[in-house]
């Protein structure tokens, strides 16, 4: 582009970046790779070089022996997982229930609050609610989660008001049929107004002038709603549902992490609990690995494939 | 204008009630945290502080390893955003110009290095091999560079006007030079915004001071907080010399939960303002 549009002012003091040969290119260029040198490093250091410890999914890694000298098993630990271990299902089944359940749940919370948000006329009230709303996103799920904590223990807030109106407490944390709820309903609480201004800036890039003419063809707020706001708000709610669905195998690991305890495990370990556990807590780093060579594998496929299907649907893609 | 009807109403409850649902939590505990200890033994719900008393906070401040962790996170905040932003404008900048040699190899690298990462076990392999476990740059250097970050800013570059740069090179302005004395000046908001991003992300980070310290004299204040707020640990507040404080430990958690948010509620105007900003820029160039 800027070798173009040099070129069509006519300005010939200017270098032509575009043209001659590759090796004049390179010199020409030789500062942007200066430039550039600080971020391929980091890359090379911290994302492509532990790709050869993944090596160790197919072996009987011990820290002592190290990386390389440790012996290859083949496919020994995915058949420890897939086949002889009840874990894996376990793990699978969790993780995508939880992101599943926060998808049903969650993913409508925003899109109707932004279309609340976008009724309200009074710009005060508007941007009150907009600052107590997305609050909760910059704390962090320790932070957001000792707040949850404190509330469910039984000691806590809810117990308390259950006792003071007679009746018998709840143990919320280590039910094992609550933690799952638990889960998606404070995920929704810290996030949903933080998740609405994706849809409030597609809410506010609407022609008004569709608006003017719907109301002249005497349509009134619902039928302006459903002929007008969501059709304009449609691309948006695909685009985000596709991220998200490209995201299956992410439950929330933080949050999990955090709010977990032993006794609902059946319910809420999910993949990466589980990872973090069996390798760093008990030292199984193999099998740790091909779990998360299994995620890892699986995340890049949904994630390549949401983006060609965004193009493919003419949609602004993820890259 | 129309008029405010029934429907509007409606409107403002909901959305009232949205409110009332995100923010009485935190009242609670700001509450919890400046109440006297004794009035909170069995918490009720409070809105407001009960027997109004700075007995917590004192009792946090005269704790040491709290305090060492809160500079630690400080000091990992401020020089990892620093770091941040140098390796992200320098990288975004180089890879804004489509004439680069070479530039569709390096963003299929940036793109893969964003979307399949080599996972959790590997990653600390990697950083213990590099002879990084237990040194504060263990929460710095790992992410110094995030993709997404990375691919917004080089968008905002991509969209400054061409015409700027020449001109600055036609009055003699190096290569170098035109980074420095043009481009950042004009970037300054996405700058911030992308600051902000990494800003917030090492105030609240868990998971590398979980998984690359073992030292808890190094541990950055999120992990501090999860062993004091979630496992009742409070002599994890080891060396507090507060035997004349009657303390209630639920006192003490939400006291630390508002020291550590403290920090965040200073900057958030300006988080909201650049944060907004940089969703809907991602959104629309992304």
């Amino acid at each position: 582009m800027s070798g173009t549009s040099a070129g069509l002012t006519g300005r010939e003091t200017v270098s032509i970046r575009g043209e001659g040969t590759l090796s004049s290119r390179i010199r020409r260029h030789r500062w942007l790779y200066v430039l550039l040198l600080p971020t391929l490093a980091y890359f090379f250091m911290f994302s492509i070089l532990p790709y050869y410890g993944l090596s160790i999914a197919f072996k009987d890694f011990s820290p002592f022996v190290g990386i390389a000298d440790s012996k290859w098993v083949g496919l020994k630990h995915f058949r420890r997982l897939f086949v002889e271990s009840p874990d894996f299902y376990r793990l699978l089944r969790n993780t995508l229930l939880i992101h599943l359940y926060k998808l049903i749940f969650g993913f409508p919370v925003p899109i109707l609050f932004a279309l609340l948000l976008n009724e309200v006329r009074k710009s005060f009230f508007k941007r009150f609610v907009q600052t107590v709303t997305y609050f909760p996103h910059f704390l962090s799920w320790v932070i957001y989660g000792g707040i949850v904590v404190n509330f469910l223990t039984p000691t806590g807030v809810i117990n308390s008001t259950f006792d003071s109106l007679g009746m018998e407490p709840m143990n919320f944390l280590t039910d094992t049929g609550l933690f799952r709820p638990i889960i998606v309903a404070t995920s929704i609480m810290k996030d949903f107004g933080w998740s609405a201004i994706i849809y409030l800036a597609a809410l506010s890039g609407l022609n008004p002038e569709l608006y003017d003419s719907a109301k002249v063809d005497g349509a009134n707020r619902y039928h302006q709603l459903r002929y007008v706001t969501l059709p304009g708000i449609m691309p948006m709610i695909s685009l985000m549902l596709i991220i998200n669905l490209s995201n299956i195998l992410d439950a929330g690991f933080e949050q999990i992490y955090v709010m977990m305890n032993p006794s609902v495990y059946a319910v809420g370990d999910i993949i990466d609990t589980y990872v973090y556990r069996m390798g760093l807590e008990m030292g199984q780093f193999s099998l740790a690995t091909a779990v998360g060579l299994f995620k890892g594998v699986i995340g890049f496929l949904l994630v390549v494939s949401a983006n060609s299907l965004l193009r493919r649907l003419g949609q602004r893609s993820i890259w | 204008m129309q008029k405010t009807n029934a429907y509007d109403y409606g409107i403002y409850l909901l959305l009232a009630i949205a409110c009332v649902i995100t923010i009485v939590p935190v009242l609670h505990v700001l509450s919890v945290s400046l109440s006297e200890p004794q009035a909170v033994y069995r918490s009720n719900l409070m809105l407001y502080p009960r027997q109004l008393s700075w007995d917590a906070y004192q009792y946090v401040f005269a704790t040491p390893t709290l305090v060492r962790a809160f500079g630690i996170t400080v000091f990992i905040t401020v020089v990892g955003t620093m770091l941040n932003l140098l390796f992200t404008i320098t990288g975004a900048y180089a890879l804004s110009k489509r004439t680069l040699p070479g530039l569709s190899f390096f963003m299929i690298l940036v793109i893969v290095v964003m979307n399949f990462n080599a996972g959790l076990i590997p990653g600390y392999l990697n950083v213990k091999s590099l002879g990084l476990l237990n040194s504060v740059w263990a929460m710095i250097l790992p992410g110094v560079v995030n993709a997404f970050n990375l691919i917004l800013m080089r968008n905002f570059f991509m969209d400054l006007p061409e015409e700027i740069e020449e001109a600055a090179k036609i009055d003699g302005c190096s290569d170098l030079a035109l980074i420095f004395r043009i481009v950042i000046p004009i970037s300054l908001p996405a700058i911030a915004t992308i600051g902000l991003f990494y800003g917030v992300a090492h105030w609240n980070e868990f998971f590398k001071g979980l998984f690359y310290i073992t030292d808890n004299r190094l541990w950055p204040l999120q992990v501090l907080l999860k062993t004091i707020v979630f496992d009742n640990n409070l002599n994890s507040l080891v060396g507090a010399n507060t035997s004349d404080i009657l303390i209630e430990p639920a006192n003490v958690q939400a006291a630390s939960i508002v020291f550590a948010t403290v920090p965040i509620v200073i900057v958030y105007p300006f988080l909201q303002k650049h944060f907004v900003k940089g969703i809907v820029m991602g959104a629309v160039k992304g």
